[in-house]
């Protein structure tokens, strides 16, 4: 009878975390392996076989100035997505938070406002950036004309694509760090700038540096690496305005391995790039695990 | 005291009417007509509203078909992802078997695995079973969701075991248990879970641009490109039309549950 209880409490353990386990496994964890296989081949979608070619297809992306462009494209709207997206958020936040107090209504129609371009479907605002861009025809540069400019062409211009993805990038995610940080800003106690004004810290300059900004310490660092993850993940607007172009000047990561993997067929060259781009977000996500495991509690 | 206010509160308004521009400009342009459009001129709002832009995207395109495989991908995936993920978060949460560390050790490793990383072995596998351009290719890759797991398991961590030692005084088994008592106590991470699961995938253009190649399996996304590219660019109103129909559900959405959808979407955060 015994050992029929334990059997079958063991039969519906399997059965409840069984099947999750199985699809994890053969959906996430045995495709890491096979990538991180293929980046040492020179495999092709379709092909009969493939040859072992050690780093080559490495060396291909981090070594060559040319093969490099999409990681240095990567790094750079990173570059310019992290701190503007991070520190405007910041702002938004204390504006609505300071607001909160006065006018909630308004400061709650001006969070959703904020928040919009978060949920909305990002490729058909993309559509919709590109109208505003457009070099003749669009809003901002008829602006720009209007008060006696030339505008550039925002997305055809080599020096310029990145940035304005990048400002693209910084709209949709801006809205994100200040639900963040507002959430960090309403679990200060009051009662520290109470202290504070007593030590002397009364201006709100002094009162930001002495009591907000170490107060929201995790809440940054979490919040940068959200955003760092996400702006090496730049896929929609490249996908859609520029396809990496012109000349590769806007040539990313997820946009690369798309392009070599699907479009071309090189598997083992995406693969590679695949691996690197990993690389790159292992690096800030294991960070941010850092973070919560001094905050959440497992049991 | 009241300068700085003011100052402040005069920012915010900018800031959000620069957030607010593109989605003002994509429902404007979808009520001009083509002569309001092409001119150099510039016209904040249409002369009037015209609903022909509205007709044309809803005549021309298959916009219908894309809104409704979005639903269907959408539903799809989150009914196997909660098939899943609830019991096998119950078990890791509730029960003590050999293995659950293992088991909960695998979720956290996989929250640092962004999807980008399996899409070639998955298309790889996919095309061995002759599945690419079906429901199936742009279902299947999803419906094992660590996150999910992750977010399940720490709302029934915080459930009393008494509450399922009762059941199972009731006679209840362990699979009425997950569904009929643990699952329906656990709604705001369900919710939570499923906002960010439909969003996610009502958005995502990278997998339905590898998985699936005829316009008939397209969803939202994915159309809107078809649209916009066989066009060529002439055809302005219609396209933002269709951009306007296409954001609807989720701006909608949001707007009718702003807490949700906002403590969905930063929930995760927390996945790679």
């Amino acid at each position: 009878m015994r050992l029929n209880r334990s059997v079958r409490e063991g039969l519906t353990d399997l059965l409840l975390a069984g099947p999750a386990t199985a699809v994890m496994v053969l959906l996430i964890f045995l495709p890491v392996g096979i990538v991180a296989v293929l980046s040492f081949t020179d495999y092709q979608f379709g092909a009969a076989s493939f040859r072992w070619v050690g780093w080559d297809n490495y060396r291909a992306i981090l070594a060559d100035p040319f093969g490099r462009r999409a990681l240095v494209n990567t790094l750079t709207y990173a570059a310019i997505t992290i701190p503007a997206s991070i520190s405007l958020g910041l702002l938004v936040a204390i504006g609505l938070h300071g607001l909160t107090r006065h006018q909630p209504r308004l400061a709650a129609v001006l969070r959703a406002v904020y928040f919009l371009p978060v949920a909305a479907t990002l490729v058909a605002m993309a559509v919709a950036w590109q109208m505003i861009l457009h070099p003749t025809l669009g809003l901002v540069n008829q602006a720009l004309g209007a008060a006696g400019l030339e505008g550039p062409s925002w997305l055809s211009d080599r020096a310029l694509v990145i940035w304005t993805l990048a400002a693209i990038g910084i709209w949709q995610s801006v809205g994100y760090n200040m639900v963040l940080f507002l959430a960090g800003l309403a679990a200060i106690p009051p009662h520290l700038y109470d202290a504070a004004a007593v030590d002397g810290a009364d201006r709100p300059w002094d009162r930001f540096w002495t009591v907000t900004w170490p107060m929201l310490g995790p809440v940054t660092l979490f919040v940068t690496v959200v955003t760092a993850t996400s702006a090496f993940r730049v896929f929609e607007t490249v996908a859609t305005l520029t396809q990496g172009g012109p000349a590769f000047a806007s040539d990313v990561l997820v946009y690369a391995i798309y392009r070599e993997g699907f479009v071309y067929f090189k598997a083992g060259h995406a693969s590679a790039l695949t691996m690197v781009f990993f690389a790159l977000v292992l690096l800030f996500t294991a960070l941010k695990f850092r973070v919560l495991e001094t905050q959440v509690h497992y049991r | 005291m009241r300068a700085p206010r003011l100052l402040s509160f005069a920012l915010l308004l900018i800031g959000a009417a620069v957030v607010l521009l593109p989605f003002y400009w994509m429902v404007s342009l979808s009520f001009k007509a083509p002569d309001e459009i092409f001119t150099p001129t510039l016209d904040l709002w249409p002369n009037a509203l015209r609903w022909q832009n509205y007709a044309a995207a809803l005549s021309r395109t298959n916009l219908l078909l894309y809104l409704w495989n979005g639903t269907v991908v959408c539903a799809g995936i989150l009914v196997f992802q909660l098939l899943f993920a609830v019991p096998c978060a119950y078990a890791l949460a509730q029960r003590r078997f050999r293995g659950r560390t293992l088991v909960f050790g695998l979720i956290l490793a996989g929250l640092l695995v962004p999807f980008h990383v399996t899409a070639i072995p998955l298309f790889l596998g996919l095309a061995r079973f002759g599945l690419i351009d079906t429901y199936a290719a742009l279902i299947v890759p999803f419906i094992a969701s660590v996150f999910g797991m992750f977010l399940f398991r720490q709302a029934f961590a915080v459930m009393p075991a008494a509450l399922f030692d009762a059941a199972r005084v009731d006679g209840l088994s362990e699979f009425q248990i997950v569904w009929r008592i643990a699952f329906p106590l656990a709604l705001p991470a369900a919710t939570a879970f499923g906002i960010f699961s439909v969003v996610a995938h009502w958005n995502d253009l990278f997998w339905p641009l590898i998985a699936t190649t005829s316009p008939d399996l397209a969803t939202p996304p994915r159309g809107i490109l078809y649209f916009r590219d066989r066009e060529s660019g002439d055809d302005v109103g219609p396209l933002m039309a269709a951009a306007v129909l296409v954001v609807a559900p989720m701006v909608v959405g949001f707007l009718m549950a702003q807490r949700a959808f906002i403590r969905g979407i930063a929930a995760g955060g927390l996945k790679g």
